[in-house]
């Protein structure tokens, strides 16, 4: 058990580092949270910068286009770009860290060479259609419908919560293609171009104010066979593959962010006075230990999947962590806003936003339900039942 | 960075789970509580003492348990803290009983503590486990050097029929190694991996409503919470081993603390009524896990010292 870096590792870090500190004051200041054509330009510019700096897709494969990096060269990455408080992957997420991944691991050398480049780039932007209104942790119960005719599919239903839908180029789209079929066998991944005609998008208004996600309408959209990434009906399991990259390292700089917080709220709560209270300081001293040990877990699961080689967080370890992540990120804004007192209803303050946001956390990519049976009966082996 | 296990260290767990199991296996552990088992309610405290196996003691010395991280120069094997709590991590999963973290601390220092030849305890919060056992009693601040028998003791009746307790008129604190804190974290992280394994092969095995209990999602998130309370403490215990750092013990001291009691009491949920027996072994868990929160930091002391480091 080893928990110093290698020489390799902190000159990677190092030169990390000074480059972070020579272009993030260059950066353009951040648009407002409604304003989707600033943030998908801030995001895109952003993602371009790391691309000619040699940054861009560093967990990805060599042959991808990526930079081919060890999952310890990654987490340094996170944890550094974090740290200097660089821009967040935001309208960048999927693509970098599932549709790509995706495409790089299932697709054919045209499908590679056509959609990697340009998410490496920073030119397009992906979003993930996988959720409808009838099929949410059930996904593989989804009934939207694609029908061969000819060189294309014709795709017609409704998907849900799809997040960056408004400045998506591109969605990585969960379609049944076999109605016939047992639910998980009938499914096809296609790629389907957002300004495809019959594609509607209506956004959602979140708890949080914003429109961070939207409501999707598909009528009659013609998608090219050729945009069927890995075998027809074989959608579920292509989607798997990489599905753990979600819940593997997506939280990985968070985990950096909350325990800066904590520090900020410590400070926050000496200078107002609230310190004196001995349950909330208390409460300051378990999160401290508890994100702690969430950073200590990464780098072991980090560390795992070195040894694996697996590209990626194993999905089961994901798991584990994800559901003690989001669970501690909302009693960290909660603690927030016991150390803000009266001031934590006033929106305009520092945390309470993140307050409402943090709330998703045990719903979005898998809810804490649906992951605790996923710990259950993949790691502990309990059968499936009711 | 490769925060994983070396070979070395995946093979000295193993040799140490086999050593347990052939040496203190579940008859033994069941032995150890006896006394416990004819004790009626009512019976005079300290009257049933279990005792402590010195043969095992010994065996325990020659096995390195007590001489692990001293110096080859005194018969040690001058191993690190990460080792110690893997090995400690072990005896937690069995329930090996007796002062160990206290013996393992004085080794090097107590004449015959290293190989096992002298048993060490030492007094916590006014109470000191395995008095009658022990040859060495460390801080206890009335006796000169602190190395003689505690005057005025009273035997206490032990909620933990495995360990043997008694009051002490001076209330000492813990100690202030942060060793001795990580060292139990560790006993406490190997008890809360064992029950969350207990409740789980208990839930595959108990068959209600014509299934395994453990296909009912209620059991089966109950089992799944134990795994992330266990593997949380764990990357805390074994990181604070690695980095000695006294901040990083505390957070595991209070997490592992956490896993332990939480883990017991879930599995003895899992159980049902048979996890209400003295014949399962869950209470002995809970019971253990119980008196290692109490001994150590306390979740108080842990989360203040981590406070005011923020
Ligand atoms: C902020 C945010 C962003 C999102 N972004 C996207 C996106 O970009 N693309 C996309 O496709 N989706 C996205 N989602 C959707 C997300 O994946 C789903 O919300 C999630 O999978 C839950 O599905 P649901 O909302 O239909 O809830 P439901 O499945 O209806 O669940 C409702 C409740 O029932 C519980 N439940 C359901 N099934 C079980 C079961 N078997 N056992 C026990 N309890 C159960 C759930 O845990 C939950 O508490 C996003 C969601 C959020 C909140």
């Amino acid at each position: 058990m080893d928990l110093t870096y290698t020489a390799e590792e902190e000159d990677f870090r190092a030169r990390l580092r000074a480059w972070l500190q020579r272009v993030l004051p260059k950066l353009p200041p951040r648009p407002a949270p409604d304003d989707w054509p600033g943030r998908r330009a801030y995001d895109l510019g952003w993602q371009r910068m790391l691309y000619d700096a040699g940054y861009a897709g560093l967990h990805w494969p060599v042959d991808a286009g990526g930079q081919g990096a060890t999952p310890t060269q990654h987490l340094i990455y996170l944890e550094e770009t974090e740290r200097a408080g660089a821009p967040y992957v935001g309208a960048n997420f999927v693509g970098l860290l599932h549709a790509g991944p995706t495409i790089a691991a299932v697709g054919t050398a045209d499908q590679r060479a056509r959609w990697l480049p340009p998410v490496l780039r920073g030119d397009e932007v992906w979003c993930q259609g996988f959720s409808e209104p009838d099929a949410g942790s059930d996904l593989a119960s989804l009934r939207t419908r694609a029908v061969r005719d000819g060189d294309a599919y014709v795709v017609s239903g409704t998907k849900i919560w799809t997040s960056h839908a408004e400045v998506a180029d591109w969605c990585e789209l969960l379609v049944r293609t076999d109605p016939d079929a047992p639910k998980h066998r009938g499914i096809s991944w296609l790629a389907m171009p957002m300004d495809a005609p019959g594609v509607t998008v209506r956004p959602l208004r979140t708890l949080a104010g914003s429109t961070e996600f939207a409501e999707m309408f598909l009528d009659e959209v013609r998608v090219p066979v050729a945009n069927r990434v890995g075998a027809e009906h074989d959608g579920w399991r292509v989607t798997m593959v990489t599905l753990s990259f979600e819940r593997g390292t997506a939280f990985v700089g968070e985990v950096v962010a909350c325990r800066r917080t904590l520090g900020q709220l410590a400070a926050e709560a000496r200078k107002n006075g609230r310190w004196d209270d001995p349950v909330l300081r208390r409460r300051l001293g378990r999160l401290s230990a508890e994100f702690g040990a969430l950073w200590r877990l990464t780098q072991w699961n980090v560390s795992e999947a070195q040894h694996q080689r697996t590209g990626g967080v194993p999905g089961t370890g994901g798991s584990v962590f994800k559901l003690r992540y989001s669970h501690a990120r909302q009693e960290l804004y909660d603690t927030a806003a016991a150390v803000l007192g009266p001031d934590s209803l006033d929106l305009a303050r520092e945390w309470n936003l993140d307050r409402l946001s943090a709330l998703s956390y045990t719903i979005a990519a898998g809810t804490s339900q649906i992951q605790r049976d996923i710990v259950a009966e993949r790691i502990l082996g309990l059968p499936k039942g009711r | 960075m490769d925060f994983q296990l070396t070979d070395d260290q995946r093979a000295l767990r193993a040799g140490v789970r086999e050593m347990l199991r052939r040496r203190f296996g579940r008859e033994a552990l069941r032995a150890a509580a006896a006394p416990g088992d004819a004790a009626a309610p009512g019976l005079a405290a300290g009257d049933a003492e279990p005792a402590l196996d010195r043969g095992l003691w010994r065996e325990l010395g020659a096995a390195g348990f007590f001489s692990l991280r001293l110096p080859e120069s005194e018969g040690g094997a001058e191993l690190g803290l990460p080792e110690a709590v893997l090995v400690f991590e072990e005896a937690g999963r069995v329930l090996l009983p007796g002062p160990l973290v206290a013996t393992h601390l004085a080794a090097g220092e107590v004449p015959g503590a290293a190989s096992g030849e002298t048993v060490v305890t030492e007094v916590s919060r006014g109470l000191v486990p395995w008095l009658n056992a022990a040859d060495v009693v460390r801080r206890d601040e009335a006796a000169e050097g602190g190395v003689v028998r505690v005057a005025g003791a009273v035997p206490v009746r032990s909620v933990d029929p495995t360990t043997p307790l008694h009051r002490v008129p001076e209330a000492t604190g813990p100690g202030t190694s942060p060793v001795g804190p990580l060292l139990t974290a560790a006993e406490q992280l190997g008890s809360a991996a064992r029950t969350c394994e207990m409740a789980v092969q208990y839930a595959k095995e108990r068959e209600q409503f014509g299934q395994p209990i453990g296909a009912f999602q209620a059991v089966k998130h109950l089992c799944a919470q134990m795994l992330v309370r266990a593997e949380v403490a764990r990357g805390a215990v074994y990181a604070a081993a690695v980095t000695g750092d006294v901040r990083e013990i505390a957070a595991a001291a209070l997490l592992a603390d956490e896993a332990a009691v939480d883990n017991a009491r879930d599995c003895l949920q899992v159980y049902g009524g048979m996890g209400f027996t003295w014949e399962a072994d869950v209470h002995l868990h809970l019971k253990r896990a119980w008196l290692r929160a109490e001994l150590g930091w306390s979740a108080g002391e842990a989360e203040e010292m981590l406070a005011a480091a923020l």
